[in-house]
């Protein structure tokens, strides 16, 4: 499939769906980040459907805090929890450094964190199947996962809705 | 608080008191669904406070705090708790809303929007590491039924910044280490801590100079090694290095300069049991030549503590306590040398 705006192959698609409307976006490297989508990671493809329209970036940014690695490297502090995963390779060359090689947390954790830990790997299992589905072009098949998603973030910052009820 | 009253950091008897005057446990923890404290603005940090203070004050947390709003704490009265180590300087001097809870005996203090969400710390007299580190294990465990940490599983517990991921623990001794500076081998104290991964600073901590001879010495690695391995590394192996270190520059400084030493020792007591005027560097460096002495027996009956409690009571913050909250700086020198001459002359 071929870019939107030029002849390109097209790397990032984006499907919206609104009141039953469906809304397709194909878009090549070059064109995807100048309309934001700077990273091509699971997480940043999560978040792209409030990106789309978006003024050009021209460093990444975290979706969630809007802080671009260059600020981080200035720092040395990270913006937010996010930023871990969507600065994930830099961010890890920047605390192995900090911390004489270090590399893996191996102390305790939160009395809860085993059923964290199975929620996120879900949550890694849908967004493998969300990439899965684009490359196959399934934009529908996409949107319900994105949804899922959607419901299981919500569901972890303890926000409800009526739909989950 | 009662700034009057001995810390309770400047015990005597507490374990290697000689050279280790406390010991300091520090805990980093980050809320899930929020951006780090440099992130937020000022409306997110006040619902962040409000949302802490709450879990903070919950009855269920054994232990018993009391909550100081810094936001509207005048700047003598956050310059008093920097002085007795229950929030950073940092924390006392930036603007956005923040405060800290504090245990009755000031022991555990938690400071709210420091560098991170929360910044948990407790102290004891001495050597005593893992009563610090049992202590904060207990409260994280309870605050952590009330409160979703950022937590990675990778990274461990997120922190604002890289040098505090994984456990987000920090474990520090303020160390008195006159012999070791009269015998010129700090320097090589200095290289060894690099070696191991400690971190050396002042009296103050992060940016601070050393002064009266204190050292704070804490971990630089708080990732890829558990609580537990830290502790002991911390307990059994690093401090007690310093500790023999600083005993043994000691014994080398009565065995080959006796008479030298106890003529300093006496001169600074002398000087301090008589001066009107003093300056704090001035009082710190001849109390830290006097700690020594009550160390090494040269001055009794004078106690160890009542030295201890000095250090803290001759600070500017405390010194206006004193007076009811009034003290000029050009009077602060008259009022320690007064403060000092009446506590050596006994």
């Amino acid at each position: 499939m071929k870019c939107d705006l030029c002849n390109k192959p097209a790397v990032v698609h984006e499907v919206q769906i609104t009141n039953g409307v469906k809304r397709e976006l194909h878009l090549c490297l070059e064109h995807a980040a100048q309309q934001g989508f700077a990273s091509l990671s699971p997480l940043t493809m999560q978040a792209v459907s409030t990106r789309v329209g978006s003024a050009a970036v021209q460093s990444p940014r975290c979706p969630e805090c809007d802080m671009t690695f260059a600020q981080i490297q200035q720092g040395p502090h990270l913006g937010c929890p996010t930023c871990f995963d969507v600065f994930d390779t830099a961010v890890a060359q920047l605390i192995e450094e900090a911390q004489f090689g270090g590399r893996r947390h191996v102390g305790r954790r939160p009395a809860g964190a085993q059923t964290d830990l199975a929620a996120r790997h879900e949550s890694q299992r849908l967004m493998r199947e969300l990439e899965a589905a684009v490359s196959a072009e399934q934009y529908e098949r996409a949107a319900e996962i994105r949804d899922q998603l959607a419901r299981r973030s919500r569901q972890d910052s303890g926000i409800g809705s009526s739909e989950d009820a | 608080m009662r700034p009057d009253r001995t810390p309770p950091l400047a015990r005597g008897d507490a374990p290697e008191g000689d050279v280790v005057l406390s010991s300091r446990v520090r805990m980093a923890r980050n809320l899930a669904d929020e951006p780090f404290v440099h992130r937020c603005d000022e409306l997110r940090c006040r619902r962040i406070v409000g949302m802490l203070r709450q879990a903070l004050l919950r009855g269920d947390l054994d232990e018993d705090l009391t909550w100081v709003d810094l936001e509207k704490a005048p700047g003598h009265e956050r310059q008093l708790l920097v002085e007795r180590h229950l929030i950073s300087r940092h924390h006392a001097e930036t603007t956005m809303p923040r405060g800290v809870a504090i245990a009755h005996d000031e022991t555990m203090s938690i400071m709210v929007n420091e560098e991170d969400h929360l910044r948990m710390q407790a102290v004891a007299p001495g050597l005593q590491p893992e009563r610090c580190l049992r202590r904060l294990l207990q409260l994280d465990g309870n605050l952590e039924t009330h409160l979703h940490y950022a937590m990675h599983e990778r990274w461990g517990y997120l922190c604002a910044c890289p040098t505090n991921v994984g456990t987000g623990i920090r474990f520090s001794a303020m160390v008195h280490l006159p012999a070791l500076r009269i015998t010129n081998e700090m320097q090589k104290v200095r290289q060894a801590a690099k070696d191991l991964h400690l971190a050396v600073r002042g009296y103050y901590g992060e940016g601070s100079e050393s002064s009266g001879n204190f050292f704070q010495i804490s971990n630089q690695i708080t990732l890829g090694v558990s609580e537990e391995e830290l502790l002991d590394q911390f307990q059994r192996v690093l401090i007690p290095g310093v500790v023999r270190y600083e005993r043994a520059a000691r014994d080398v400084l009565m065995e080959r300069q006796r008479l030298a030493v106890e003529d300093r020792i006496h001169r600074d007591l002398a000087l301090l049991q008589s001066a009107r005027l003093i300056k704090a560097d001035e009082a710190m460096r001849r109390l830290s030549s006097v700690r020594l002495g009550v160390c090494l027996g040269l001055l009794e009956p004078l106690q160890l503590e009542t030295v201890n409690s000095l250090f803290l009571h001759i600070q500017p913050a405390h010194l206006r306590e004193r007076l009811g909250g009034t003290l000029a700086p050009a009077d602060a020198q008259g009022v320690r040398a007064e403060l000092v001459r009446q506590t050596l002359s006994v």
